[in-house]
């Protein structure tokens, strides 16, 4: 389909043709190229990730769709990862439910638009607020009875939660692939580069939210008292702080950054009942990187992947760009059995 | 080993061994080997989970490459069954050994989230590397295990003695290592592993070891599925069989012999009637197991064991009791003397 267009494109530069190899590669790379002009509400393939360029040949342009496609791929990762990193500081295991958060967040965001006739960003609100319910929900039923429980057992206990959230959602939406219509289809044109808003907006919304949450955080007695229980627990009850409503803050705040993150990044992915568990593997990956419980560590572990990710699936293999976080990390670990970061917030 | 348990050993294995001429069809036959293979990487699960304390979230991807080692050789190679067999476990415990060395390093959660990468990467390298392993393809008509001397196995009824006897030597196997010093070291390293290292346990050797033998279970349990089901597909190596056999663990009981054998037939046949839920069987499994860690977390088997310990403790005071009444008594005797 669009491939047939591209060819010619790539044909245009000359030092391309040298090595067929390469050639190939760029033509798989830029299967997404469209001809000047076209906009139209599918300006963004189903689950590609390479960007709609409208001279995909230059390699110049051609690093820069990189590069955004990793500042794009960076950003997602980074909300999920914050969320997962604020509450491993008050459970101290990896929630691994948060990946099935981000997912029941899509699928909200998904019916309050498709069933509903809602506007995205309210769609947006809707997804935070319900997934925000649903992690305070999973800790006051689950995490919070069995505190004083082994690790192992909460582990397990998050396990139970994937599952039970991926069973419902796959019986009430079923398995098929759906996808969210992009709110912005434009492509934007700066100079002689060219991005689709939906990325631009991803990467803004995706920055905004780590200021304000830094922000929160660091500025704000509400959010230092989340810094304090997680640097110590004991000490923070001692001085008056609240642990529950601690505890029900971050849930919540981590609850909604995936929702948000997943309605970000529905338009230019697919929905279905599996698609957290990759996202939420890489995210453990990143807080391992950055130190469990870091909050700046999460961040860079994200851009890390995210470009990572970008350039080795267009310039190593787009077949094991998904290995690629997972080699990355197996590496690291192998040298440095304590993560890149480990100080950090705790 | 005491009279009791020898008469209910005996009278289990009685029932699995005439199992068979009491199944209703051969797909009950079917069903209950198939529970026995997975009990018996489920056993392998539960000597590095259960005894040892470690979260191994890989557990199903070295199944998968026991069960890929068997398929692509005898498939593609002509390999004869049975060294396909062994090779499938070689190749897993060395695998293992590898994955061990450098995920071992990690503690707690920290490995648990490797684990799982490291499941992830083995999945991903089956479904990607077409030309060795078929891709998501799968491989089809793997051969059903060649006969040994006058044993054939072509029927369902004596691949079903096959998987029985697989199943009671793993069993053996792992009563003789929990129950030898090096089944008390992991148990040990289960408790506390600080504490382990200051009596002198090598921390690092010990768990690897657990590792590798759990891998060997696995490897051997994929090598026994790929020759009885005969199909296999990059999905085997997917996270949810991992987390099927924790399940199975759970039920039954977390460190004990028993537990995951009877967790993985009463969760196979509850799955089977529950076979109209077949995609949404989480949703019940799922609380299952929330609600098992939170209020049971001591599986069937552990109950039983703590009901029967605390008689014991109960038999023991009583004991302790009487001789604490007479002793007194004695002494009053010589003060009033």
């Amino acid at each position: 389909m669009v491939r047939s267009r591209a060819v010619p494109l790539i044909r245009g530069n000359s030092s391309r043709l040298t090595n067929p190899v390469r050639a190939v590669r760029s033509a798989r790379g830029a299967a997404t190229v469209r001809p000047r002009g076209y906009r139209a509400g599918g300006a963004c393939r189903i689950g590609g990730r390479k960007p709609a360029s409208g001279e995909g040949s230059r390699p110049l342009n051609i690093f820069f769709q990189q590069i955004l496609n990793g500042l794009t791929l960076g950003s997602v990762y980074a909300l999920v990862a914050l969320g997962l990193t604020l509450v491993y500081g008050i459970l101290h295991i990896p929630n691994f439910a948060h990946g099935a958060l981000y997912m029941v967040g899509a699928y909200v965001a998904f019916y309050a638009v498709g069933s509903l006739g809602a506007n995205y960003w309210v769609a947006m609100l809707c997804a935070a607020l319900a997934v925000a319910l649903l992690a305070v929900l999973s800790d006051r039923l689950v995490f919070h009875p069995m505190r004083n429980s082994p690790p192992l057992h909460d582990m397990i206990a998050a396990i139970g939660l994937l599952l039970f959230f991926e069973a419902v959602v796959q019986a009430v939406w079923g398995a098929e692939f759906r996808r969210l219509a992009p709110p912005y289809p434009q492509i934007v044109r700066m100079f002689d580069l060219v991005a689709p808003a939906q990325r631009l907006l991803i990467i803004g919304a995706a920055f905004g939210l780590m200021i304000a949450l830094q922000l929160f955080l660091r500025r704000t007695i509400l959010g230092s008292t989340i810094i304090a229980m997680a640097q110590n627990r004991e000490g923070a009850s001692l001085v008056g702080i609240d642990a529950t409503r601690v505890s029900i803050m971050t849930f919540a705040i981590s609850g909604a950054l995936a929702a948000v993150a997943a309605t970000l990044f529905a338009p230019i992915n697919l929905v279905y009942p599996a698609m957290g568990n990759l996202v939420i593997m890489k995210a453990f990956v990143i807080i391992i990187l950055g130190g469990m419980g870091s909050i700046p560590g999460a961040i860079i572990g994200s851009m890390v992947i995210g470009f990572a990710e970008s350039f080795g699936a267009f310039y190593v293999s787009t077949d094991y760009k998904d290995i690629i976080a997972f080699a990355l990390l197996v590496l690291i670990l192998s040298l440095r059995p304590e993560g890149l970061f480990p100080s950090g917030v705790r | 080993m005491s009279t009791t348990a020898k008469i209910v050993l005996a009278l289990l294995v009685a029932a699995a061994l005439v199992f068979p001429f009491m199944a209703p069809n051969d797909y009950a036959i079917y069903v209950m080997a198939l529970a026995y293979i997975m009990a018996i990487s489920t056993i392998g699960l539960n000597l590095i989970l259960g005894y040892t304390g470690q979260l191994n979230l890989a557990h199903a991807g070295f199944m998968a490459i026991g069960a890929y080692t068997v398929g692509v050789l005898t498939v593609d190679y002509g390999v004869p069954y049975w060294i396909a067999f062994v090779l499938a476990g070689i190749i897993a415990s060395v695998l293992g050994f590898l994955a061990g060395l450098v995920s071992l390093r990690l503690k707690t959660h920290y490995f648990s989230i490797f684990t799982l990468c490291v499941g992830f990467i083995i999945y991903l390298i089956i479904e990607k590397a077409e030309g060795l392993t078929h891709g998501t393809v799968g491989i089809i008509g793997i051969p059903a295990p060649t006969g040994i001397g006058p044993l054939q196995f072509t029927t369902s009824i004596t691949q079903y003695y096959l998987v029985l006897a697989f199943l009671i030597a793993s069993l053996w196997l792992m009563h003789r290592i929990v129950s030898s010093l090096l089944g008390r070291t992991f148990v040990a390293i289960r408790n506390g592993e600080d504490l382990a290292e200051t009596l002198g346990i090598n921390l690092m050797r010990s768990k690897v070891l657990a590792f590798v033998l759990s891998t060997f279970y696995a490897g051997v349990a994929g090598a026994l599925y790929a020759g009885f089901v005969r199909f296999l597909g990059p999905d085997l190596a997917r996270e949810h069989h991992t987390f099927d056999m924790m399940a199975f663990i759970l039920v039954g009981g977390i460190g004990t012999l028993f537990g995951p054998l009877l967790g993985a037939i009463l969760l196979t046949w509850l799955t089977q009637s529950l076979q109209f839920l077949q995609d949404y069987r989480m949703i019940v499994f799922g609380p299952l197991l929330i609600l098992l860690v939170m209020f049971f977390p001591q599986g069937i088997v552990g109950f039983y064991n703590e009901q029967r310990a605390r008689r014991r403790a109960a038999a023991l005071d009583d004991a302790r009791a009487k001789r604490s009444v007479v002793a007194p008594s004695a002494k009053e005797a010589q003060a009033n003397a």
